[in-house]
């Protein structure tokens, strides 16, 4: 598949949207018309129409190049956005290997990746970028094998490592967050890192999540969806940035809702790696716009009733307060009352 | 009592002295004295022949705990002006101890936290640190925007003493930093900040 990477931005200016054929491709979150936390995951197996989000393991899209822009740009301003304990150095490589051997294997036109024992040559076509090093010896890489193929990968990652039946987040790449802080939440266990989520304890979510995941098997990757809304298109919704982008959500009117209100939706994929025992856990955010989701007609249906019966809890927590009323009155124009058909793709 | 339910921040089991150990390590600041003190009631003064202890008062110099820590004739008592210059002090401690020393800390919830990196970063399980909350229930906060930590939090919201935004104190907890996370509480609308309350006295 030969991508046509465009040029666009995720700050200032905000040029970033989808053409019509990544409209098709985005992974919608909802599966029916209501929503509540849930351990929704399934295997991470091909799945959906063709040039679904779901084709690939790893996903590649047009947005590839400004989106690793953008990373580089945060990577600047605020350095401690990747961080890795000592400790997760096999696991750094581990990674290093799924993400090449992936985008190498589905999109050969743009990625090369070619092993002579531990010599290894990598090539980024859309980056220019072409690096032969020694896999397994950092001192041949310009940076730590993690920071380097996460600048080289759309999605934020995070490695957690498994010892005494828990996980402990202890490395990442975290540039495109739904306001979680890597900094802060490095070397917290699983039930830690998530204190601050509501609701989804009580539930019983997270021992059930802990669960399933500390049994997760090598060549055996599963996914969820999980979702939230941005206003503008933009990539880093840190809390470092809080005080710079949370005036955004005051700005809402029912004459820019289309172009302004974003629905973010993270694919999250958890991947047991080989060497290291540790577990990937990749969230890749993607972005649409609420004009370009309403030319699915399910999805403007569907989306309008999830967010108009949404649990006040879950209003707060994913600070939509402000700009939900305005968002749900625009998109009742969508909502033809029709029942909606099952299942995340569009019809 | 600190707020119960916070997933993040970790439970304080109380001292329990260990009266297995081969040496005790003590690190206590303020009302944290009075945690030894009740401890002994329990297991007995012998445990002293064989234990250091450090003590700031911080807020408690009306107290005199120092001069009931200084009486009990322990192997060796310290008494540090700062927090800053015990932890110091308890950093080389913790470099020369050997195998089966067991460490103690007492005090609020700032100290406790701040002497479990210390420990951390000698290679303690943190898990494996006795600790015991006394005192006042005031957090050391970090800043999530400028990253500047402010002891002594008594309030939220309150100003960052590195940064002048006003702070919401989330209940999240971080071990490694030994410190609270402050938010913007008024970025979505600058200058509708309400007035603090105090909730951490």
């Amino acid at each position: 598949m030969n991508l046509n990477f465009k040029n666009e931005s995720f700050r200032d200016d905000y040029t970033f949207k989808n053409s019509p054929e990544s409209i098709r491709r985005f992974p919608f979150p909802f599966n029916e018309d209501k929503y509540m936390y849930s351990v929704n995951m399934e295997p991470h197996v091909p799945a959906g129409p063709a040039g679904h989000a779901y084709n690939n393991a790893i996903d590649v899209d047009e947005h590839f190049v400004a989106e690793m822009r953008d990373r580089a740009l945060v990577l600047k301003e605020d350095p401690l956005r990747y961080l890795a304990l000592p400790h997760m150095m096999a696991a750094q490589w581990d990674t290093l290997e799924l993400l090449m051997e992936n985008q190498a294997a589905s999109y050969p036109e743009h990625f090369t990746l070619e092993k002579n024992g531990d010599q290894w040559h990598w090539i980024n076509r859309p980056m220019g970028i072409d690096q032969i090093f020694t896999f397994g010896d950092a001192s041949t890489l310009p940076m730590e094998p993690l920071e380097y193929i996460t600048r080289q990968a759309q999605g934020d990652f995070v490695i957690v490592d498994q010892r005494d039946g828990q996980l402990w987040c202890d490395a990442g790449m975290v540039t495109t967050q739904a306001d979680w802080s890597l900094d802060f939440d490095i070397g917290m266990n699983f039930h830690e890192w998530h204190g601050p989520v509501p609701l989804a304890h009580e539930i019983g979510v997270f021992d059930r999540a802990l669960k399933f995941l500390l049994n997760l098997q090598q060549g055996k990757p599963v996914r969820r969806l999980n979702w939230t809304m941005t206003i503008n298109p933009r990539l880093d919704t840190s809390p470092e940035n809080y005080h710079k982008w949370g005036p955004d959500r005051a700005t809402v009117t029912p004459e820019n809702v289309g172009n302004k209100v974003h629905l973010r939706c993270e694919l999250q994929t958890l991947w047991r790696l080989p060497r290291s025992n540790a577990i990937l856990f990749v969230v890749r955010c993607y972005l649409i716009k609420m004009e370009e989701l309403v030319t699915v007609p399910k999805w403007a249906r569907r989306f309008h009733r999830v967010l108009r019966d949404l649990p006040p809890e879950l209003v707060d927590y994913k600070g939509l307060t402000r700009y939900r009323p305005t968002t749900v009155e625009w998109l009742a124009k969508f909502d033809d009352g029709q029942p909606s058909t099952p299942g995340i793709y569009p019809e | 009592m600190l707020v119960a339910g916070i997933k993040s921040r970790p439970v304080y089991g109380g001292l329990n002295v260990d009266i297995h150990a081969r040496r005790h390590l003590f690190a206590l600041e303020g009302e944290g004295a009075l945690a030894l003190l009740d401890q002994l009631k329990a297991v007995g003064m012998d445990v002293l022949k064989t234990a250091d202890i450090l003590y700031v008062a911080s807020g408690s110099k009306a107290e005199d705990h120092d001069r009931t820590l200084a009486a009990l004739g322990a192997d060796s008592f310290w008494l540090a002006p700062t927090i800053p210059v015990l932890l110091n002090r308890f950093h080389v401690m913790l470099g020369q101890a050997h195998m089966g020393t067991c460490i103690y800390v007492a005090g609020t919830e700032g100290f406790i936290g701040q002497a479990q990196q210390a420990a951390m970063n000698h290679g303690v399980d943190p898990a494996s640190v006795h600790s015991e909350h006394r005192g006042s229930a005031a957090r050391r906060v970090q800043c999530v925007h400028c990253k500047g930590i402010t002891d002594n939090v008594t309030t939220s919201p309150y100003t960052c003493s590195a940064c002048g935004l006003s702070l919401l104190v989330r209940d999240h907890y971080s071990r490694r930093l030994g410190a609270f996370q402050g938010v913007c509480i008024d970025a979505e609308e600058p200058g509708t900040a309400p007035k603090p309350e105090e909730l951490f006295p």
